[in-house]
């Protein structure tokens, strides 16, 4: 079987058509509050269940169960603060509050707390520094001082350029039962495919049904791949190396927090509520520079019994020359002037002059996709 | 809000108190409380998966599996 949603149920705060309605037709009624880009993301999110069992943003007896304990204070899993910030009070707790987005009301919000916390606690604890270089800690100091805790419905869907490839919790556990899958392996990537990623993958594939990508689309940083590069690019290598019957890829919108151990158990979590039974944990997974050791997030899962979801720890890939294929250091005896190690640094250098990589690096086919596209890269 | 109290208090026979305290040696768990907590987790996570799992109403699935097939993840 699938697995079960995180925290026993799927969690889903859409509303009636009739109850949106009549909530819009009030709009002027409600204390309007403007969020960024990355909270209305979490508010999609809880919306549809990819954070269940969460209803709303995080109340103080969560968060700060959620910073000492990785846990929610009824004892669930819980590794990263999903909170809403705000930087005057223009409410109540006891309102409901309208969430705006741009100028689009996106979910109505019932305040259940207002309250104050310390952000270099916040930061030292999520991230393990509070060194402003650290992108999450920079977010994290820049937060209004307020946090608001409470449900939330979603009222409208934000713009959403990639709806094809947008599915939710619900639309992928019934996927995944139509096409008989009981284990389901998750792979989070926001970056185009080599050859390394494929051999993890397959590796991982071995052992269960169906593979699920899950890209994760969303803000990016300047010289990432651009979102319809990754999918692209991923489009072309199921078309021609991957099993129809046993892979399916869906994107996920969700803003990184670079948090290491602790948000690769978050990202576990979302895949869990998605169905997957299992989910690959890369080398440095979700790190930033160099603040987290490279298999610090391994050893993490190893206090989460309850989790609910299989980690598949599988080492960082590359080609041997000796062994003639892609391998790992558990499995290939030969020396390291053998081994050749796919840099992405490299790949890109490669894509930008247009030098055609070599086939144990990137498929020639997702080369071809990729350097089709003007700039592939975020500028 | 108000501070509560996190931790509560239960017995078990001093026998088997002892013997955890042996097994955990250089393990990476610091306290007996620490290893007990663990396992009773892991033994309750491993009961509610037994659990029957949640089904959508015959509706509901039907509608998710036509979005599934315009969108061409389903035939
Ligand atoms: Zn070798």
């Amino acid at each position: 079987m699938v697995s079960k949603p995180h925290g026993g149920r799927l969690v889903r705060r859409l509303v009636a058509e009739r109850t949106r309605e009549r909530i819009l037709s009030e709009q002027k009624e409600y204390p309007h509050v403007q969020i960024e880009h990355g909270r209305a993301i979490d508010l999609e999110n809880i919306a549809h269940g990819v954070y269940s069992p969460l209803k709303g943003f995080l109340t103080s007896d969560d968060f700060e169960s959620v910073l000492d304990h990785m846990r929610l204070s009824d004892d669930t899993p819980w590794t990263i603060p999903i909170v809403l910030d705000v930087r005057e009070k223009t409410f109540d707790e006891g309102d409901a509050i309208l969430l705006y987005y741009d100028d689009l009301p996106i979910a109505r919000m019932h305040v259940e707390e207002i309250y104050t916390y310390d952000k270099r606690e916040f930061a030292v604890k999520v991230f393990k520094t509070d060194d402003l270089n650290h992108p999450g800690v920079a977010r994290v100091m820049n937060m209004g001082d307020y946090l608001v805790g409470g449900e939330i419905e979603l009222l409208n869907e934000l713009p959403n350029p990639f709806a094809k490839y947008t599915l939710r919790p619900v639309e992928t556990r019934v996927l995944f039962k139509e096409r008989g899958w009981k284990t389901i392996v998750a792979f989070q990537t926001r970056n185009v495919p080599h050859l390394g990623h494929e051999y993890v993958q397959k590796a991982a594939l071995t052992f269960v049904d169906g593979l699920f990508i899950n890209p994760v689309l969303g803000r990016k940083k300047k010289g990432d791949y651009r979102d319809e590069v990754i999918i692209k690019a991923y489009e072309t290598l199921f078309e021609h190396y991957y099993p129809k019957d046993a892979a399916t890829l869906a994107t996920v919108r969700y803003e990184m927090r670079y948090a290491g151990p602790r948000e690769a158990i978050h990202h576990a979590i979302m895949r869990k509520n998605f169905g997957a039974t299992h989910f690959i944990v890369g080398r440095d997974h979700a790190g930033v520079g160099d603040y987290y050791g490279p298999y610090e997030a391994w050893d993490l899962f190893g206090e989460f019994p309850d989790l609910g979801i299989t980690p598949m720890f599988i080492r960082e890939s590359f080609y041997c020359r000796k062994c003639g294929g892609m391998v790992n250091a558990k499995i290939c005896p030969h020396d390291k002037e053998f081994h050749v190690h796919i840099s992405g640094t490299k790949l890109r250098k490669m894509i930008m002059t247009g030098e055609q990589p070599p086939e144990y690096m990137m498929r020639p086919e997702v080369f071809e996709v990729v350097r089709s596209f003007e700039n592939p890269f975020v500028e | 809000m108000a501070e509560e109290k996190k931790y509560t208090t239960v017995s078990i026979p001093k026998p088997l108190y002892d013997k955890i305290k042996v097994r955990i040696e250089g393990t990476g768990f610091t306290s007996v409380s620490d290893y007990v907590t663990y396992v009773l987790r892991e033994v309750l996570a491993s009961l509610e998966e037994e659990e029957k799992e949640e089904v959508f109403t015959e509706e509901e699935e039907e509608k998710v599996k036509e979005r599934l097939r315009a969108l061409g993840y389903l035939d």
